[in-house]
C-alpha cells in the first residue's frame, strides 16, 4: 500500500526569504553573530539564541567537501540516473549544503571538486528549485530584485509499505474468503475477539477458534453527512459498530437498506454478502449490513459496549 | 547513591507483524519473568517506535494491547529508539511516581524502504524533500572521517570482521555499496523488539539478587543540519558520556553503531581504550537496538560477568543524538 500526504509548511522570515531567493535564482545564507554564513540559513543564532536577521547572497558555485556515489537512485531523489550525493560549501558560505551532483561516474567526482547550481526550469520557492549541482563554475549573472518571501511550501511525501498479518489475522481473512466469520477466545477472560487479537485486558495471545454469526446488534453508530476525498457512497449513510452474535467485541461496518435516520442502537442487522465470485481476503466480502426481521435487542445485551 | 536498576531484559529479532503486538507478548513475558515481576505490578510502561516505519498512524496504540490496558495503565511513548523511553521511565522512578517500569521498543523495518523512510528524520524544509537515503548520509560522514585520517576503510572492515568472524582482507575485496561504504559497513537493518524492566531502590534488590544499578545516564543532541556539524566528532556523545560518569573503569561496552565507521567515531568520542570488552551485535533492529544495548550491558552485570558496564544508543542521522548509560553492580 502507498501512503501519501502533501506536507504543507509555513515558512518563517528566514526560510521564507531563503526559498524566495531560490525562486529568484540566488542562494542566500544567514549570518550569525560570530560572522559565519550558514547555508541553508539558521533561524536562530546558536550562540546568542537571537533570531537571525541578516541574509547575504553566496555564490552558486562551491566545493565538494564530501561525496558518495548513489548507483541506484530511489523514488523522489533529485535525479533518476546514478549520481553523487555531496556536501557542498558554496563560495562565501562557512557551512555545507547537502545536494545531488549530476556526475557521469564516480571517477568524475572527488573531494575538492568545483560544482555549480543547476536551476530547475520552473521554480516555486522550494529546495528542489536547485535541480542538482553539476561540475564546473557558474558564470556571473545579474540576479533580479528580490521578490516577496515564500510563505508556504508543500512537499509531497509518498511511502510504500507491505503490511503483514499475524497468524491469527491470516486465519480470519482466509475464513472471510470462504464466507465465514471467525473469532478467537482469550484463554484468560474467555471473551471472543473478532477479528482475533491479543486480548487488551490480559495481554495474552488468542486461543480457541470460534465461529461467529453473520448477524448481530448495532451497539452504536454515526451518520456520515460530510463528503470527503475517496468517499464511495453518497452521504448521508450510516457506519455502525455491529456486535456479531457469539462475539464479545463489535466490528465496524455499513448499515444500508433503510433511511439513515431510522438506524438505532439495539437494532438487529444481518450481513449482505457480495456475489461469491467477488470474494477476496477482505471484510468487503460483506457489502453491508441491513435490518434483520427481528425485534431490537435489549439494552443490557450490548450495554458493555457503549 | 543509585536509585534505579535494570532487573530484567528480553529481546527478539524475529520478523514482526506490522502492528508489533504479537511479537511483544512473548518478549514482555520473558522480561517480566526474569525480573520476577507480574504484569500487574508494572507501574509505568514506556515505548519507542515510529509510525513512519510501521506505515500507520498511532502505531504504538496497537502495541498497548500487548500490555493489557484494561483496567487503565500509565503509559507513554517516544518516537525514537526506546533507549530514550528508558530515560523517561528512569526519571519517572526517580521522581517517585513509579517503583517499577517496563520499557519496550519495536519496529518493522522491512514493511517499507527503511533507508528512504529514515530520510524523514532530516530537516523537512531543506533536506528531506531531496530524499537522501540513510546509507548515503552515513557514507558522507565516513568519507570525512577517512579524509581527516581518523580511520581507514581497513579499520572499518576490521570492526565488521570482529562481529562476523570473517577477515578484513576478504571484506575489502567486495564492491562499494555507497562509496566508501561496503555492505559490511552497514548494519543489517532488522525487525525486532526489546523490553527492559526497571525498578527503584529497595524494590530492585527485592526482585533481583544482582540488579544492574544505573549509576549514570545522560543524553545530548547535536545540530540537525548535517553541514552545521563537524562530522568527524560526536560532541553530543562526549558530553553525554561525561554527564553519565563514563570513565575507563568499565569492563564491557555495548555500542549502538549502525555503521562501522560510527563505532570508530564513538570509541574516539567516548575515550574508550582497548581494555574494555565490546559486546557485538549482528543487526540494527529499528527503534529497539539502542534499548537492547542497555539490556545487554545490564545482563553482563546481572549475570556476574562484569562489575561495571556502559551502554550507548543513538537516534537520528549520522549519530545526531546520543545516550550513555553506565551500570554497576554496586548502588
Ligand atoms: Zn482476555
Amino acid at each position: 500500500m502507498t501512503i501519501a500526504f502533501d506536507y504543507t509548511r509555513s515558512l518563517g522570515p528566514v526560510l521564507g526569504r531563503f526559498m524566495a531567493g531560490l525562486r529568484d535564482g540566488r542562494v542566500l545564507g544567514g549570518r550569525t553573530s560570530d560572522g559565519r554564513v550558514h547555508v541553508p540559513p539558521l533561524e536562530f543564532d546558536p550562540i546568542t539564541h537571537e533570531p537571525v536577521t541578516e541574509l547575504v547572497e553566496v555564490a552558486p558555485t562551491g566545493t565538494v567537501v564530501s561525496w558518495t556515489w548513489n548507483a541506484r537512485p530511489l523514488e523522489g531523489q533529485p535525479l533518476d540516473r546514478p549520481f553523487a550525493w555531496a556536501l557542498i560549501r558554496l563560495d562565501g558560505a562557512d557551512t555545507t549544503l547537502l545536494h545531488a551532483v549530476d556526475a557521469a561516474a564516480p571517477s568524475t567526482i572527488k573531494t575538492g571538486a568545483r560544482v555549480r547550481v543547476r536551476w530547475a526550469p520552473v521554480r516555486a520557492g522550494h529546495i528542489t528549485d536547485i535541480a542538482c549541482f553539476e561540475p564546473g563554475e557558474a558564470e556571473r549573472q545579474e540576479t533580479p530584485e528580490p521578490g516577496p518571501p515564500v510563505e508556504i511550501m508543500t512537499t509531497p511525501i509518498r511511502l510504500h509499505y507491505r503490511h503483514t498479518t499475524s497468524d491469527e489475522e491470516d486465519a480470519y481473512l482466509r475464513a472471510l474468503a470462504e464466507g465465514r466469520l471467525i473469532g478467537q477466545r482469550c484463554p484468560a477472560c474467555r471473551k471472543v475477539y473478532v477479528p482475533p487479537r491479543v486480548c487488551p485486558a490480559d495481554g495474552v495471545a488468542p486461543g480457541e477458534v470460534v465461529a461467529v454469526a453473520d448477524r448481530g446488534t448495532v451497539t452504536t453508530f454515526c451518520v456520515v453527512n460530510v463528503p470527503f476525498a475517496g468517499q464511495r457512497l453518497p452521504p448521508p449513510y450510516v457506519v455502525a459498530q455491529v456486535l456479531l452474535d457469539g462475539a464479545d467485541i463489535p466490528i465496524p461496518h455499513l448499515i444500508l437498506g433503510l433511511d439513515a435516520a431510522s438506524v438505532r442502537m439495539g437494532m438487529r442487522v444481518v450481513a449482505v454478502w457480495r456475489d461469491r465470485s467477488a470474494w477476496t481476503f477482505t471484510p468487503e466480502n460483506i457489502a453491508h449490513f441491513e435490518p434483520a426481521d427481528e425485534p431490537d435487542a435489549p439494552y443490557e445485551s450490548y450495554a458493555e459496549h457503549q | 547513591m543509585s536509585e534505579v536498576a535494570v532487573i530484567g531484559f528480553a529481546a527478539s529479532d524475529r520478523s514482526v507483524t506490522t502492528s508489533g503486538v504479537e511479537t511483544l507478548v512473548p518478549v514482555f513475558e520473558q522480561a517480566l519473568d526474569r525480573a520476577g515481576l507480574g504484569r500487574r505490578e508494572v507501574d509505568f510502561w514506556c515505548s519507542g517506535s515510529s509510525d513512519y516505519l510501521a506505515g500507520r498512524a498511532f502505531s504504538f496504540v496497537n502495541a498497548v494491547d500487548a500490555i493489557g490496558a484494561v483496567p487503565p495503565i500509565a503509559e507513554s511513548h517516544v518516537e525514537m529508539d526506546a533507549a530514550w523511553a528508558l530515560y523517561e521511565a528512569y526519571l519517572k522512578i526517580l521522581a517517585g511516581e513509579a517503583e517499577t517500569a517496563l520499557v519496550y521498543g519495536f519496529g518493522k523495518a522491512t514493511a517499507g524502504d527503511v533507508h528512504r523512510v529514515l530520510a524523514l528524520q532530516l530537516d523537512p524544509y531543506t533536506v528531506a524533500p531531496l530524499w537522501p537515503d540513510a546509507v548515503s548520509v552515513a557514507a558522507l560522514q565516513a568519507r570525512i572521517g577517512i579524509a581527516a585520517g581518523l580511520f581507514t576503510e581497513r579499520d572499518m572492515a576490521e570492526v565488521a570482521a570482529r562481529d562476523s568472524g570473517g577477515s578484513a582482507e576478504e571484506l575489502l575485496g567486495h564492491p562499494y555499496l555507497a562509496d566508501p561504504l561496503r555492505a559490511h559497513d552497514v548494519a543489517r537493518v532488522t525487525d525486532g523488539a526489546a523490553a527492559v524492566v526497571l525498578a527503584g531502590g529497595e524494590r530492585a534488590s527485592r526482585h533481583r539478587e544482582r540488579p544492574a544499578w544505573i549509576t549514570g545516564i545522560a543524553h545530548r543532541i547535536d545540530p540537525q543540519g548535517l553541514g552545521e556539524r563537524d562530522l568527524t566528532t560526536v560532541p553530543s556523545a562526549s558530553a553525554a558520556a561525561r554527564d553519565a560518569g563514563l570513565d575507563h573503569d568499565v569492563d564491557v561496552v555495548a555500542l549502538h553503531a549502525p555503521f562501522t565507521h560510527q563505532e570508530l567515531l564513538l570509541r574516539h568520542a567516548l575515550g574508550i581504550t582497548g581494555s574494555s570488552r565490546f559486546i557485538g551485535t549482528d543487526g540494527d533492529a529499528m527503534f529497539s537496538a539502542g534499548l537492547s544495548r542497555i539490556g545487554a550491558a545490564a545482563e553482563e552485570i546481572m549475570s556476574g560477568r562484569a562489575e561495571r558496564a556502559a551502554a550507548h544508543a543513538t537516534s537520528g542521522p549520522a549519530l545526531q543524538q546520543n545516550l550513555i548509560c553506565v551500570l554497576g553492580r554496586d548502588r
